[in-house]
């Protein structure tokens, strides 16, 4: 049964639709974003693995539970995933080189959530290497391309996912925040993407980089299609002794509630002298669309956010200095091909397989927590986490969602800030708190610069309170449209 | 706080990162600017705050000691780099 091009821009929730209508198969869908992914991959560089046998099993997969009267709401919808999760049978190299033999043995707990949605997976996306970066430049497998301009960045770590549903390669994709990892990209790649409160989503086979701070998420075009997916991608797991055991919850509930009455908090200090140009210009429109729906704005303060950055960049560093210890060449991963003792095997193993940035990382995390130091910089920094959490706790107390811009500028270009680490870092300025005090937020399209690059309106919520922020989020969106264009040429 | 070669390389030695002496130089700049960027944290005032650790406090969750986990060495030692009789193999340590 032929497809209409247009299936290339349909929602997760409009394929659901044409699959329970019976209008298209899984395996109709699956082969027409392979073949788009083999088209445009080459110039965008979204995807580490592409393994179209494998897709279509699943796909196929679908089809017979959906013949066998046994399939649920996105049976057969196909999904990309960021190279961060292990997939049995799949090359998972966290964007690195330390992994790029690196076979997984088994599912990561969002894999199997997707798996036992019958989703099956277009393939695994291209990060900055072990998540660190803002730019997808770090990777191990070259940088992504903005598919809204191809000589600018898509954001990171969770470019090629963003690029990757921006390019309309894959209807949805997941992602990994750290520090804005799905927030920032999803803004300079013009579409939706969400990082759910600390602990909502298992963090079982998702490659560590800061435990404290990791969450997974959904990027996809809708804050409705955030929600479904977050359906799948939420629920508790024992093997993460972080995750929550909570009661389930339709993450879609709050998607029709009307604004009215609804308190949305402006942070004076998101609105300082950091927010220029059109930038500023789309998020004040934002905030006119909102109040034409119904939402009232109030001013509120979080004083210690300014110190997020300082903080993030010792906390970070710090757990990944852990969790990257790992890698030593003994169980998996790059082993380098000659060495003398077993600190020579350590020290060159992982000298050859980390990129300079992950270097750069483990050894300010190294510094921060070792004797002499430990107080000074990372025991501050836990107090600063403490303050800056503290600040919204207190914001919340009057308005019941927080707005911002995601990131201080559009998509750079790339090379452009490789130079100097610290103003690549300052990239995820207005992102940061959020996951130093563990809140969810998300990132939506609210326009575009005048060089026709997208911008991102950031949304945070209380703690448990994503349902509202995406009804937030979707209010807005039936009410304008910028989520729903797409780059030239796609 | 800057930090000096001896630092750089004691770092490295405290990582298991094989640091030449040529590269050094970059290391000490690079590392130095980010510290400049952490040193904004220093003056604030965080006497009598509790550090924080986790965004919901949580205390560690305890299972029963049974065995809940399969034997599946064969998978996973079936991607190691040298493996012999189920173990892995290391250049030797103890002389």
């Amino acid at each position: 049964m032929p497809l209409m091009p247009k299936t290339m821009t349909d929602t997760i929730k409009q394929l659901s639709n044409l699959l329970s209508e019976g209008k298209a198969s899984s395996v109709e869908l699956c082969k027409d974003y392979l073949d788009r992914i083999q088209r445009r991959n080459p110039t965008l560089n979204a995807f580490i693995s592409v393994d179209a046998d494998r897709t279509l099993i699943e796909a196929r997969a679908a089809d017979a539970l959906r013949a066998a009267g046994q399939s649920g709401v996105l049976t057969g919808v196909p999904v990309a995933h960021k190279d961060i999760f292990c997939a049995e049978g799949w090359l998972t190299t966290c964007g690195s080189k330390m992994l790029s033999n690196f076979v997984s043995p088994y599912d990561a707990h969002v894999i199997e959530q997707f798996k036992a949605a019958g989703m099956p997976c277009l393939g695994k996306t291209n990060m900055d290497e072990f998540a660190m970066g803002s730019s997808n430049e770090t990777s191990f497998y070259g940088p992504v391309r903005n598919p809204w301009d191809t000589e600018r960045v898509p954001g990171g770590s969770s470019g090629g996912s963003a690029a990757c549903v921006a390019a309309r390669l894959a209807p949805a994709a997941t992602g990994t925040d750290t520090g804005g990892s799905i927030r920032q990209p999803a803004a300079l790649c013009g579409i939706t993407g969400l990082k759910p409160t600390y602990g909502v989503v298992s963090r079982y086979g998702m490659i560590a980089f800061a435990s404290s701070l990791d969450q997974a998420g959904p990027m996809a075009q809708t804050a409705e299609d955030c929600g479904l997916l977050l359906n799948v991608m939420a629920g508790f797991d024992t093997r993460d002794s972080t995750s929550l055991d909570r009661p389930k919850e339709d993450y879609t509930r709050s998607l029709n509630l009307p604004l009215a009455g609804l308190k949305i908090g402006l942070p004076r200090e998101f609105f300082g002298s950091g927010l220029v140009g059109d930038t500023a210009k789309a998020v004040d429109a934002a905030i006119a669309q909102l109040h034409a729906l119904g939402a009232q704005t109030v001013e509120v303060g979080l004083p210690n956010s300014k110190l997020s950055v300082a903080a993030y960049y010792v906390l970070a560093p710090a757990e990944a200095s852990s969790n990257l210890s790992r890698f030593d060449g003994v169980r998996y991963g790059y082993r380098t091909p000659e060495y003398g003792d077993l600190t020579d095997m350590y020290e060159k193993t992982r000298a050859e397989g980390f990129g300079g940035e992950v270097k750069r990382r483990i050894m300010i995390g190294a510094y921060v927590l070792s004797h002499g130091y430990y107080d000074a910089y990372y025991i501050q920094a836990q107090k600063l986490r403490r303050l800056i959490a503290n600040d919204f706790t207190d914001a919340f107390k009057q308005c019941d969602v927080i707005l911002g811009p995601t990131a201080p500028s559009t998509a750079f270009r790339l090379g452009e800030k490789t130079a100097d680490p610290v103003e690549m870092y300052l990239s995820d300025i207005y992102t940061i708190a959020v996951n130093l005090a563990g809140l969810p937020g998300m990132s939506l399209p609210c326009g575009f610069d005048a060089q026709g690059l997208p911008i991102g309106l950031q949304l945070i919520g209380n703690y448990f309170d994503e349902a509202r922020m995406l009804g937030v989020a979707h209010q807005y969106q039936l009410a304008t449209d910028w989520h729903t264009r797409t780059p030239q040429g796609i | 706080m800057l930090l000096s070669s001896e630092d750089v390389k004691r770092i490295a030695k405290l990582a298991r990162i094989r640091v030449d002496n040529g590269e050094v130089t970059a290391y000490q700049a690079q590392l130095n600017g980010i510290f400049g960027l952490i040193e904004e944290m220093q003056a604030v005032d965080t006497a009598g705050i509790e550090p924080m650790s986790h965004a919901q406090d949580l205390f560690q969750r305890l299972r029963a000691d049974t065995v809940s986990e399969t034997d599946r060495r064969g998978d996973y030692q079936a991607i190691a780099p040298q493996t012999e009789n189920g173990l892995y193999l290391v250049p030797k340590v103890i002389e």
